[in-house]
């Protein structure tokens, strides 16, 4: 894989910010999107537009097609059994709310216990706190460890036989930490819970494969993936997903209507109420076509390399404190840090002023934040069209960054 | 884009030595605030009578512009009347907007006008400001 090649395929990328060539290392928050993705939507947009599922008209039955080829598309993508077990959602904070609300809200009761870790994204945390409120279930947390990382041995002694769900980010979008969530799943169904991983951060950097992982829901967002925004994936196993009630009511998801009462449509089609992302959808299959040309097993090589050379380049400025798996501890391709003495806002300004785009504040992960014993942290993520020059630029600016403030505090 | 234009020395000098920094014994009203987007805080403590502010006091954590923001603030507004440092407060608003004022009433504060180049850094700078117009039930944020 050459990323040289391949950020000629992202036209955004081919700009300066403030008179220097652009750095995005901010692709965990979103990704930069493709030409064949814009291409495909604004295609979708010139030639194919109409509404699915109604109609007989020529339009109509394109969009159709090709939002259910989409759906396909995703399937094979992360080895889904079915087409008909990917519900398109707005992203991973509704599809993780649909379970909450579908699933667990009308599961769970008094007694019951929802297994987290204290490492989990807001959209991964806030939804089972109102589980939590609602049915009288309790929250209950596997510890990290000092470098991020979870024990096998703490799963084991948190997870137990009154544990009823169990959810947990693949990859944590501030430490990196990749989470054993194959032998997690293993235990929660031992237990008799289900579970539920968050994909956000691994789906589009690696190789995912929901039968391998034996999850039973997963949850991911198409724009961090190169596709556009405003489209997630919710897979769920085909049994859960006849048992999850929808979340909203409306046309499209029914089946027959009468005055006072309705059924549903079969999944995925009962969760899609409303005209659905049917654009979105489309361009996330263009994206997750692009992905699979050049290889899931490339890109998260090429991650692992620029994170390893990120680590090694930000461990050399003394100043600079990095979070989350030591060298040498497999990570995600992202590096979360601090510049001694400079909050991670100003450091982000000055790196803004040469060009370089990376993330500042609690990234939606304010327990984890209090875990550090810090407010805000700076992180830099990479994805395929990120270069190792990429990080000495970002290397560079942070001596720039720390002379700046040595010299404007004097 | 201009970084010197940003991070005056004024700010930093703030920003390193916060003035009024710390707690009030006898403080008659108490606010605080975050900026729920980036984690920034302030508690904010004022002791007023006879509707002036008789003293000040504010801890926080933060970036440089919303620290020295609010260390400039309070020694600003103390001892002034609570009408005028709410005028004040809106001069400053006007300033980090971009707007063309009079900031001769403003002194150190001026230093903080480059904030208005820099969009992103806006919600930093009226973090204390808008804690001062919540301590004094005028929050023009909260009436928007």
């Amino acid at each position: 894989m050459n990323a040289e090649e391949i950020r000629k395929d992202f036209p955004i990328l081919q700009q300066e910010i403030n008179g220097h060539p652009l750095v995005y290392l901010d692709s965990a928050a979103t990704s930069q999107k493709p030409r064949p993705v814009i291409e495909t939507l604004r295609r979708y947009y010139e030639s194919d537009n109409a509404n699915v599922h109604r109609g007989v008209h020529t339009l109509g039955s394109r969009a159709t097609e090709a939002y259910e080829l989409a759906r396909e598309k995703v399937a094979r993508f992360i080895h889904a059994p079915s087409p008909e077990q990917i519900v398109f959602t707005r992203g991973t904070t509704e599809s993780l709310n649909m379970v909450a609300y579908g699933y667990a809200r009308l599961k769970l009761k008094e007694g019951d216990e929802i297994v987290l870790t204290p490492a989990e994204h807001h959209s991964n945390l806030i939804p089972w706190q109102q589980v939590a409120r609602f049915t009288g279930a309790k929250l209950k947390y596997i510890p990290l460890q000092p470098d991020g990382t979870i024990r096998l041995e703490d799963a084991r002694s948190v997870i137990g036989p009154n544990t009823r769900l169990v959810a947990m980010a693949h990859v944590s979008n501030v430490l990196g930490t990749i989470h054993p969530v194959r032998e997690i799943a293993a235990l929660a169904h031992a237990n008799g819970a289900v579970m539920v991983v968050d994909g956000a951060q691994s789906v589009p950097h690696m190789p995912v494969d929901v039968q391998e992982l034996d999850c039973d829901f997963l949850a991911f967002s198409g724009h961090k993936m190169c596709g556009p925004t405003g489209i997630g994936v919710l897979y769920g196993k085909r049994a859960l997903l006849e048992e999850m009630e929808p979340t909203y009511f409306g046309g499209e998801m029914i089946d027959v209507v009468e005055l006072y009462e309705a059924t549903w449509k079969e999944p995925p089609w009962k969760f899609e109420g409303g005209t659905p992302i049917i654009a979105g959808a489309i361009g996330l299959g263009a994206a997750v076509d692009y992905l699979t040309q050049i290889g899931m097993d490339e890109i998260r090589a090429h991650d692992r390399r620029l994170a390893a050379y990120a680590l090694e380049k930000l461990s050399s400025i003394p100043e600079i404190e990095v979070y989350g798996p030591r060298q040498g501890t497999d990570r995600g391709g992202l590096v979360t840090f601090n510049l001694q003495g400079v909050h991670p806002h100003d450091v982000s300004t000055v790196l803004d002023a040469e060009g370089i785009a990376i993330r500042a504040g609690h990234h939606c992960a304010q327990p984890l934040m209090r875990w550090l014993g810090v407010t805000a942290t700076a992180r830099a993520s990479f994805y395929l069209y990120n270069t190792e020059a990429d990080i000495d630029r970002l290397a560079s600016a942070l001596q720039t960054a720390k002379e700046f403030f040595q010299h404007a505090i004097g | 884009m201009q970084l010197d234009d940003l991070y005056r020395q004024v700010i930093m000098d703030h920003y390193q030595r916060p003035r009024n920094l710390g707690e009030l014994e006898h403080g008659t009203v108490t606010v605080d605030l975050r900026n729920p987007s980036c984690g920034d805080e302030i508690r904010l403590q004022l002791l007023v009578e006879d509707g002036v502010v008789k003293d000040v006091r504010f801890r926080g954590a933060g970036c440089s512009i919303s620290m020295s923001s609010a260390s400039m603030m309070t020694e600003a507004i103390k001892g002034k009347p609570v009408d005028e440092a709410l005028r004040l407060s809106h001069t400053f608003r006007a300033m980090i907007r971009g707007e063309d004022v009079d900031t001769e009433p403003l002194g150190d504060l001026e230093a903080l006008q480059g904030v208005s180049k820099f969009p992103a850094r806006v919600k930093c700078a009226t973090l204390a400001w808008q804690a001062l117009e919540r301590a004094v039930g005028s929050d023009e944020d909260a009436s928007r």
